[in-house]
């Protein structure tokens, strides 16, 4: 975050404080969020989700001793509610992760760095589903057609590139709200070196603005953590 | 299925908004002693009688519903305060600090349990009611002013509302660039003729129903 050694700007001591007093539920509900309306699968949340598991997990093992000891039956529910929402929390996240495996699964295989944001059971999970898949359209459409056109992803053999892959659309419009300040960005994507130009389509949010923007060159603030989909 | 982008993967269910604004911190006065609460979500409590706590409102309800508490109506909840809000979001332009997501659903869950803990529940209701119908309305016609622009900035809106006109303004926002921009949607960086096809990032004929 560039500040000198040592010392720590009010951004980081910001964010420390952030980070020391969000549970992490609110980070989940967080990175559920952000999955569910990006347009492409972000990276997983390794730490959040075992963390996770390991709370609910215990929490399972307490709501079971209440009810086996007969403790307050009031407090043993509210503790199953909790545990619910939290429970819900998780799935949702790893449902929509696989939603999105499931509709991008060549492109994601064949793409290093979405490739590298899987989990390793994730990964398990596209090799089947791509293995399987594969294996049903030869069956079924594949082998019934002429030669040079049985390729699962390519429309033909003198296809340039693999062209019946589909790719997440990453000019979709999402809504963003920004956490902190965004670094100006030319619309069309391209960055800014240094200081302010005179066309006027820089674009700079902060915190606090709520915007509807394309995704693709938000795609690096989104990661950083300045901004935050809706 | 083949279509527009999706909009079932991005869209919140209204259940799922619900989820969202059920963790709303709201002040109840427990009307016994219960030990502290430690939640996955957080610690709350310890609880005395007739002490308000803050605690959020899926728990809230669970406690007014076995009539271990009462719930106490947030500030903003008052007929004055939403009278002023409504005359406000009428008047102006732009939309106030007024998180009416939380409004909605704290409204709901009230309203259905807590009818006796809010004085006028109609009136705040149907204020509640009159300021959403301002506010999207203020945010559709302010939509008809788009012309193609990339982003835009938005009022505050409350993730209900924006759940609301997400599919809309989403698309034809996407409709403005790709008009604008020919060029970039799809690929086609290919000189090859003899592809009948261009390559579709994405199937992008919607299936008429």
């Amino acid at each position: 975050m560039g500040s000198s050694a040592g010392e720590w700007s009010a951004e980081q001591i910001d964010d420390y404080e952030t980070l020391i007093s969000t549970t992490d539920v609110e980070l989940l509900k967080k990175a559920w969020r952000n999955e569910k309306v990006s347009p492409e699968i972000l990276p997983f949340e390794e730490a959040l989700v075992k963390r996770a598991k390991e709370q609910i997990q215990l929490m399972e093992e307490t709501v079971d001793d209440f009810v086996e000891s007969g403790h307050d039956p009031l407090i043993a529910s509210l503790y199953q509610m909790d545990l619910d929402r939290a429970q819900f929390l998780l799935r949702s996240y790893l449902r929509v992760r696989l939603q999105k495996i499931e509709k991008f699964m060549f492109y994601i295989w064949k793409t290093d760095t979405y490739r590298n944001r899987l989990s390793m059971e994730e990964e398990k999970f596209t090799e089947r589903c791509i293995r399987d898949i594969g294996k049903h359209l030869e069956e079924t459409v594949l082998s019934n057609l002429p030669d040079n056109y049985q390729s699962v992803l390519n429309q033909s053999v003198i296809s340039e590139e693999d062209d019946m892959v589909p790719e997440p659309l990453l000019d979709t419009f999402v809504v963003a709200k920004c956490e902190r300040t965004t670094r100006p960005l030319y619309l069309d994507g391209s960055r800014q070196s240094t200081g302010f130009d005179s066309r006027d389509d820089h674009f700079l949010m902060v915190p606090g603005d709520l915007c509807i923007l394309r995704y693709r060159p938000f795609q690096e603030e989104l990661m950083s953590g300045n901004i935050s989909l809706v | 299925m083949a279509g527009q982008s999706e909009p079932h993967i991005s869209l919140f269910s209204a259940e799922e908004v619900e989820f969202m604004a059920e963790d709303e911190l709201i002040e109840i006065v427990p009307n016994m002693r219960m030990a502290p609460l430690n939640f996955i979500c957080g610690d709350f409590g310890p609880f005395l009688p007739q002490i308000p706590t803050q605690v959020p409102l899926w728990l809230a309800v669970a406690l007014k519903k076995r009539g271990r508490c009462a719930i106490r109506p947030p500030q903003w909840m008052s007929v004055e305060n939403l009278t002023r809000v409504l005359e406000g979001e009428r008047e102006s332009q732009g939309s106030f600090q007024f998180n009416s997501m939380k409004a909605l659903i704290l409204c709901f869950f009230v309203d259905g349990s807590a009818r006796d803990d809010i004085p006028d529940m109609y009136m705040v209701r149907s204020l509640i009611e009159d300021i959403r119908d301002v506010r999207i309305h203020k945010v559709e016609t302010s939509l008809e002013k788009f012309s193609g622009t990339s982003a835009v900035k938005i009022p505050n809106l409350s993730a209900m509302e924006v759940n609301i006109i997400r599919p809309f303004v989403g698309r034809a926002l996407q409709a403005f660039y790709k008009h604008d921009n020919p060029e970039k949607i799809p690929d086609v960086d290919r000189a090859s003729s003899q592809q009948t096809r261009v390559a579709n990032n994405e199937p992008r004929r919607p299936l008429r129903r």
